[in-house]
């Protein structure tokens, strides 16, 4: 008999409040947690804390309160950079969510490091937030922008791989899909973009929430992530980065904070991380993400992820069994290979029909493109519909969403 | 569906499932336009052939929900016939049901006028859209094809404008 730490749904759900509200006379069923997780009464009362005893600007007050204010933003990098496997804690940037952290990398390193005609490469199955960043220097600089495609199977097709790679200066890519859940060869991806003295950069918005994270042992230069997505609040991602290369990366943002002296002449930036935050930052995010990461940790990350694998096979199963041949599930067809991100398509019916109809049954899920359209494109779809799990979603919630879907898929027969 | 029959009524549905005008024309001479929903990645193409003013021809593709595609099918079948400065008039109308009122859009401020410089046109059809108002984030999928439908009539008229 293993002694499997499974996770107790019920325990965890009352967790978060929100997940007790009804809507339209039934229960809320939250599936839509790829694109921002609920967060839990530890979160909210964290930053409610805060602000009801300690709030103050950091970093400058010389009384109690702002001593506790600079000891929670700092406490709360503390705690990521643990979270994460970081080396120190000054290799932890706060930024607005990934999409900043993102833009960080690509406009402070990229723009003082890459001249015209240096090639980067992403992924086809990248969200915007590592594309469009790209795009810019392609227009500014002149860099080329080569792509690893997508195969069927929802897996990178690294055929092409070593060509792809030859003379590049940057790979950059996500951890995980936010589409089709796949998680990508992150190993083998850092060891050739290493091969070939590029950089390598990871997109970990929807990986961190939900897999335990080593950033050392993955031996990348960047990884990005955003707090909303694991259960912390809006307003805070991470920018995580190796002191070696934060070193070699001019400022980003510039003004306050980020400065250790400003004369009519110039100024000095601050030491790492504090020179890559200019302003104010976001100190109640920063305690609620530090609130967010104590509450995973108080789960589990890895009972996390069998939770999720688990539930992931039960959903897989259970839609392909009650829609049969008239539902696709897009991405890797074995759990282990990706995360709870299910995307799907019901005969001709289109999912902002489809999802309309869930609306009706509290079922909360996500139609579009996700915001990743090349991909959706090199697939041949215009949209699909996106559910996505998290800790506390239970069978219960997959079977709302079957239901959900066997009632739109009879409403729109034709 | 209970609490979507407002949205969902049995003639957009009709619309959806047997699209009127669907294909393309020939482009030159038809006029193209292109449209994007970047909400939800719906695509549109209104293709559309007029002999000086008359609408003589058009034809949709692309692709999109029920509300977006069956809009874009009933606008077809208005506006088909009809001349140019009449399909003005009947965009202006849809939007207006659609509670878009082209001062507002125009950024131009001051409050909404009761649809004064909307011309009562009969919307017949169309009329079984006037429901998605209820749903807010629907509206732009109503509207999608008339905005695109708008850009050819922007299209034709400085084209007719410019001498040849
Ligand atoms: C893979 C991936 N990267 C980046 C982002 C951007 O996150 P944010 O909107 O918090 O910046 C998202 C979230 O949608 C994502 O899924």
């Amino acid at each position: 008999m293993e002694a499997r730490m499974s996770l107790d749904v019920a325990r965890i759900k009352a967790d978060f409040p929100i997940l007790r509200r009804q809507v339209r006379d039934g229960r809320l069923v939250y599936l839509d947690s790829a694109n921002t997780s609920q967060k839990p009464q530890a979160v909210i009362d964290a930053m409610a804390h805060y602000y009801e005893n300690s709030n103050a600007n950091v970093h400058r007050g010389t009384y109690l309160i702002a001593e506790e204010a600079t000891a929670g933003l700092e406490g709360a990098r503390a705690k990521v950079a643990r979270f994460i496997g970081a080396a120190s804690e000054r290799e932890v940037i706060f930024t607005k969510n990934a999409t900043e952290a993102l833009n960080l990398v690509v406009k402070a390193w990229g723009r003082s490091h890459l001249k015209a005609g240096d090639p980067v490469v992403i992924t086809e199955l990248e969200h915007h937030a590592n594309i469009v960043p790209w795009h810019q220097l392609v227009e500014e600089i002149g860099i080329e922008l080569r792509w690893i495609p997508v195969g069927p199977d929802g897996h990178l097709d690294l055929t092409d791989l070593d060509r792809l790679l030859d003379g590049a200066r940057v790979l950059s890519f996500a951890a995980m899909s936010n589409v089709l859940g796949t998680i990508l060869p992150i190993d083998r991806l850092v060891a050739a973009a290493r091969a070939v003295g590029a950089i390598a950069i990871i997109d970990a918005s929807q990986y961190v929430p939900h897999v335990a994270t080593d950033v050392q042992a993955w031996g990348a230069d960047f990884v990005a992530f955003t707090g909303h997505k694991m259960c912390g609040p809006t307003g805070i991602g991470v920018l995580w980065g190796t002191e070696a290369i934060l070193d070699d990366t001019p400022p980003f943002l510039t003004g306050g904070e980020m400065i250790l002296n400003v004369t009519k002449e110039g100024f000095t930036v601050n030491e790492l991380p504090w020179k890559f935050e200019a302003g104010t930052p976001p100190i109640a995010e920063a305690v609620g993400l530090g609130a967010a990461v104590d509450y995973l940790e108080s789960v589990g990350m890895e009972s996390i992820r069998e939770h999720e694998v688990t539930l992931t096979g039960y959903a897989l199963r259970t839609l392909t069994e009650r829609l049969g041949d008239r539902l696709t599930i897009h991405g890797p067809a074995e759990p282990a290979e990706r995360g709870g991100v299910l995307s799907f398509v019901v005969d001709d019916i289109h999912p902002h029909d489809l999802t309309q109809v869930f609306d009706q049954y509290g079922v909360c899920v996500r139609a579009g493109h996700h915001c990743a359209k090349p991909l959706m494109r090199s697939m041949g779809l215009g949209a699909t519909a996106r559910a996505s799990l998290y800790l506390y979603n239970d069978e219960a919630d997959v079977d709302a969403l079957a239901a959900a879907l066997e009632s739109a898929a009879d409403f729109f027969a034709f | 569906m209970p609490g979507l029959e407002d949205l969902y009524r049995e003639i957009i549905l009709d619309h959806y499932r047997n699209p009127r005008n669907r294909g393309e024309l020939e482009s030159p001479p038809a006029h193209r336009s292109e449209g994007f929903n970047p909400l939800c990645g719906d695509e549109i193409v209104v293709y559309l052939a007029a002999d000086g003013t008359t609408i003589d021809d058009i034809r949709i593709a692309g692709q999109g929900c029920s509300i977006s595609q069956s809009s874009a099918s009933m606008m077809s079948a208005a506006v088909k016939g009809k001349t140019v400065a009449e399909a003005r008039d009947l965009v202006k109308a849809f939007k207006a049901m659609m509670s878009i009122h082209e001062h507002e859009l125009d950024g131009e401020d001051g409050a909404p006028e009761p649809a004064a410089d909307t011309p009562e046109l009969k919307l017949g059809d169309l009329e079984a859209l006037r429901g998605v108002v209820k749903f807010p984030v629907r509206i732009k999928c109503a509207t999608l094809s008339w905005n695109t439908l708008a850009n050819v009539l922007n299209e034709i008229e400085s084209a007719s404008s410019r001498p040849q």
